[in-house]
């Protein structure tokens, strides 16, 4: 049997008891979190439906307008939900810093990772383009994350130790050289920390994916191994492009640190 | 060497006219929160005025290349900062942040000697007291050998008797390397044996 057992709409509503289990839990218990159990779910289940339905139709229609619209649409979701997640205020500088850094870093790595490595064709195959998008642009998307806290954090935590650097005449690339090397670890840690414990501590999504479809499991590492080159290269290419620029916006032309506006 | 005319800085400081000239020792004192860390900070352009001008050597310090104005201009804040783990690390890492050579090991512990530090080189940070602290910065400051050093109470850390012997150090040591002091001090003793010079700020005007 080499075909994906097709899931019943009652079997997947059945998959909903586990909701009503925690629930259940949640108000046993007294604890405050029912609410959003249930938007949570409800918000999961309407999402995926609809998505669902738009990729069937992009995917039947293969076409390189739909694809690059819905990259676009990553894209600006990603970088949103960076300004979001961050606590602290984010500069305007800072904010054009990290969109440029999510445009070319994951964009650059897409186009490489599909056209080399995948060498697909066309180019704009959505059923492999869109969803390989998807795993780059939302793990670079938490590498930047934290890498743009680490740095926001880490100016405002050490600016008096800055200051004196600058008093004697550093430069800002020097006087915040430990703190970008810490916001790029910080980013780029959870990638590394992930493939050291992948195919042991737990199947990477795509893979579990790829076998549920019937690929051998052969075919599947290779994919998956391929994916976690592009996503590391995805989440350093990016996170190397906002620290080379991220530093910057918190300094004026006087290089003096300027970290109120 | 320095000249500030019709000088503002927010609501912080208003000086019309100052003229601060090479190899003296220039002591600014007055009650707190008048102004004077800011104008400190004025004339190493880690801020800038909001109107009027400084200049250094005929130059106006917005034209100055803030890097290169800060290595001749140098500035040394009140609380002292660290960036290393031992004095002999902290004594060179000035060099290795501005990308200047290392001067050698004699003139390291000379320094230390004279700014009243009796401990190897090796000594870690965390071990000294608040006044070793502040007096390693100023061994650090002196050995980067600038033309000018800013200093924001110096000595507030220090015992009388550590402070004179300190002060003493300092000003032999700029004069015999031709480094002009400019120092913010609450002590009447270092303002009255030592300044050649001495300008009160108050409520961020000059008032003698």
């Amino acid at each position: 049997m080499n075909e994906i057992m097709d899931l019943q709409l009652y079997q997947l509503l059945a998959a909903y008891i586990f909701i009503l289990i925690l629930l259940a839990i949640v108000r046993l218990r007294n604890l405050d979190h029912e609410r959003e159990i249930i938007i949570a779910t409800i918000r999961m289940t309407i999402q995926l439906v609809l998505v669902g339905y738009l990729l069937n139709y992009v995917f039947d229609q293969n076409n390189y307008l739909f694809t690059l619209l819905i990259i676009i649409i990553m894209e600006s979701f990603a970088i949103y939900n960076i300004y979001q997640r961050v606590t602290g205020k984010i500069n305007t500088n800072l904010k054009l810093v990290i969109a440029v850094a999510m445009l070319s870093g994951t964009l650059i790595s897409i186009f490489f990772f599909l056209v080399v490595v995948i060498n697909l064709k066309p180019w704009y195959y959505s059923r492999y383009f869109i969803p390989i998008s998807g795993m780059l642009i939302g793990n670079s998307m938490t590498g930047i994350s934290l890498g743009v806290q680490r740095l926001i954090s880490g100016i405002k935590e050490q600016q008096d130790q800055i200051r004196a650097a600058l008093m004697l005449g550093v430069t800002p690339e020097r006087a915040t050289e430990k703190i970008v090397n810490q916001a790029f670890s910080s980013a780029i840690l959870p990638t590394i920390n992930s493939m050291m414990g992948m195919g042991i501590v737990f199947l990477p999504g795509m893979m579990t994916g790829q076998i549920l479809s019937g690929v051998s499991p052969l075919v599947a590492i290779r994919y998956q191994i391929a994916i976690m080159m592009g996503i590391t290269g995805s989440v350093s290419l990016t996170i190397i492009i906002f620290i080379h620029l991220g530093y910057k916006t918190f300094f004026n032309d006087r290089a003096q640190l300027d970290i109120e506006n | 060497m320095f000249f500030l005319q019709d000088v503002k800085y927010k609501d912080v400081l208003d000086i019309s006219y100052l003229e601060l000239s090479e190899q003296e020792v220039v002591c600014i004192v007055g009650p707190s929160g008048g102004g004077k860390t800011t104008l400190l900070k004025l004339l190493n352009n880690l801020i800038s005025v909001d109107q009027g001008r400084v200049l250094y050597h005929d130059k106006d310090v917005e034209e100055w290349d803030p890097i290169e104005l800060r290595r001749k201009v140098v500035m040394v804040s009140q609380q002292p900062i660290t960036f290393t783990a031992s004095i002999g690390e902290e004594l060179k890492v000035g060099f290795d942040l501005t990308d200047q050579e290392v001067p050698k090991q004699e003139k390291i512990v000379e320094l230390l000697k004279r700014m009243q530090i009796d401990k190897d080189l090796s000594t870690d940070i965390d071990q000294l007291s608040g006044g070793e602290k502040q007096r390693l910065a100023l061994a650090r400051s002196l050995l980067l050998n600038p033309e000018v050093l800013l200093l924001d109470e110096p000595s507030s850390a220090l015992d009388r008797v550590t402070e004179q012997k300190v002060i003493e150090q300092l000003v032999n040591y700029a004069a015999e390397n031709g480094i002009t002091l400019i120092m913010v001090t609450h002590s009447l003793i270092i303002s009255q044996k030592y300044c050649t010079k001495i300008i009160k700020i108050k409520d961020g005007e000059i008032a003698g």
